[in-house]
């Protein structure tokens, strides 16, 4: 559906993003993600015609964006950042307005608009000006300008920044409910909103891709070791220890604290095979009281972190 | 063309939701009545003359105060991002809040059609170059607010795009006045780049094809100005 390759951009000398390649498919959630000044607004920017890249090119349906740029704005929708929209319009003739200037027909645009409304839950804003709504109806009302020409492609930047809870979960049923058959690729800083709602995941560090896949794949391939945790009484350290230390993968036993009442051990295993049955079978011949016994298991954010610390 | 009149009619639209084309419009025909009426009765001449001298002087001031949002308050705001990504070109955009310029100009000269009348009323009034005044007003409008719109591209400050907009057309307007400071050669280059030079042509009701040519060229070069500001800043 979408091919990015090589995009490259610098405002003046300064290199916002490097050489980028990636591949969307039809139908898919693509999250961005990044530390702030990443280059996730300028990819975005790119991607929908409102930058042009310094280098590098983008086709969206195998059309370039360099000789098809107005097709390719047909198909696509776009919510910028922070919803910037004109302040002075009532909601009901800015919609008027876009779905002008996105020629849909006028005996089906107050069906079209109507439909929207119900969709971002908009309807009672209608007739007030832009400027007097709150950031979350600002929100919906970009969203309701995005969707108008039933977009095959939607972009969205940072879609629930500055939303409520409640909000955020709105908004994101509705890009789920999108999803199902559009190209929706957002940006984002809340690594739980990219978990819940992306199918892939693109990490953005210093205008380069540092990491690319499903959720469940970037945490398997940046797993290295894995650690569990576990809680005992009636135990001493040292048989502990020497008792665990003998299963076979275990690498590393560490005592996190010794209380009267707890023992607490950390190990730390490569991440090739599961060692929990191993573990417990141990504990078993023992006359331990298991209190509590987890794996960790590498979160997002912790891949988050180390990625784009390392760049 | 669509897309351009969408643009226009949303544009000239925005000028009556908030209250420029009011205020604008008021002060345009208070200074104008004040000027042209003031001295009416002195001269004693059934004519719009004083009416004409005056007015490109007074649009050097109006008309970049309505062209400075019409660019720079969407660079402000941001909202040119959601403009240029719907399917809309440059040029559309540019020529559709051209034309809002010009119509907002155009209305703010319609009220002004008391003058002539009040005027032929008391005496015997040519029409002709009463006629030829207003559509040399009209081209003049044109040019002025093409570069208007140029200084708007410019910047994301509406308080500069107007000092910019203002200092081009004043300077064309007075050019032909200055031409004393000038070497005897260069003088006939100069006197043909003031705007009020080929205004007063047309306001005289000798509508030359120079005169029309020079005002479309500064209209095209103001709007090309427009176009390579903003393809820059993308």
């Amino acid at each position: 559906m979408i091919e990015v390759e090589n995009l490259t951009k610098y405002y003046h000398t300064l290199c916002a993003v490097d050489q980028i390649n990636f591949d969307i498919q039809k139908g898919e959630i693509l999250g961005l993600l990044g530390p702030n000044g990443a280059g996730k607004t300028t990819t975005l920017r790119m991607l929908t015609g409102y930058l042009q890249p310094s280098s590098g090119n983008i086709h969206v349906k195998g059309l370039s964006i360099d000789k098809h740029i107005l097709e390719i704005k047909k198909i696509l929708g776009y919510l910028p950042e922070s919803a910037p929209l004109y302040h002075d319009m009532l909601v009901f003739d800015y919609l008027n307005y876009v779905a002008a200037i996105r020629k849909i027909n006028s005996d089906q645009k107050l069906a079209r608009i109507r439909r929207l409304a119900d969709l971002c839950g908009i309807n009672e804003v209608m007739h007030q000006p832009i400027g007097e709504l709150s950031k979350g109806y600002k929100q919906r009302v970009g969203l309701a300008h995005a969707m108008m020409n039933d977009p095959e492609v939607l972009v969205l930047d940072e879609p629930t920044s500055g939303l409520d809870p409640n909000q955020i979960v709105e908004i994101r049923k509705i890009i789920k409910e999108i999803g199902k058959e559009k190209t929706i690729i957002l940006s984002t800083h809340i690594l739980s909103e990219a978990e819940a709602t992306c199918d892939r995941i693109v990490i953005i560090s210093q205008g380069k891709i540092v990491a690319d896949g499903s959720t469940e794949n970037l945490k398997r391939s940046a797993g290295g070791k894995n650690i569990m945790h576990l809680s005992l009484q009636n135990a001493d350290f040292e048989t502990v220890q020497k008792s665990l230390a003998s299963i076979k993968g275990i690498e590393h036993v560490s005592c996190l604290s010794e209380t009267p009442g707890a023992l607490n051990v950390r190990l730390s295993y490569l991440s090739t095979g599961d060692l929990r049955p191993d573990v417990y079978r141990k504990i078993k011949k023992t006359d331990w009281i298991l209190l509590d016994f987890h794996q960790e298991t590498q979160s997002l954010e912790n891949i988050f972190r180390q990625l784009t610390k390392e760049s | 063309m669509d897309q351009v009149i969408h643009i226009f009619r949303k544009e000239f639209s925005a000028y009556f939701i908030s209250p420029i084309a009011y205020i604008v419009i008021a002060i345009f025909l208070l200074i104008t009545g004040w000027f042209f009426f003031a001295t009416f009765f002195i001269f004693n001449q059934a004519n719009l003359r004083t009416f004409y001298t005056l007015l490109p002087l007074v649009f050097a001031f109006v008309i970049p105060a309505i062209t400075m949002r019409l660019i720079s308050e969407e660079i402000n705001v941001g909202s040119d991002e959601i403009l240029l990504t719907m399917p809309v070109t440059f040029q559309d955009v540019i020529l559709g809040k051209f034309l809002a310029s010009v119509a907002l100009v155009v209305a703010m000269l319609i009220p002004t059609f008391a003058y002539p009348l009040t005027v032929s009323l008391m005496g015997q009034l040519d029409w002709g170059p009463v006629i030829g005044g207003y559509v040399g007003a009209v081209f003049l409008a044109a040019a002025f607010s093409a570069i208007g719109l140029f200084a708007s591209a410019l910047t994301r400050n509406q308080i500069i795009a107007f000092i910019i907009g203002l200092a081009i057309c004043f300077t064309l307007t007075l050019l032909d006045k200055m031409l004393y400071f000038l070497p005897r050669s260069l003088l006939s280059v100069f006197a043909y780049l003031g705007a009020d030079f080929h205004f007063q042509n047309i306001a005289r009701g000798i509508i030359d094809s120079r005169d029309l040519l020079y005002f479309v060229s500064v209209c095209f070069a103001g709007l090309y100005g427009a176009y390579l500001a903003l393809l820059q800043r993308h």
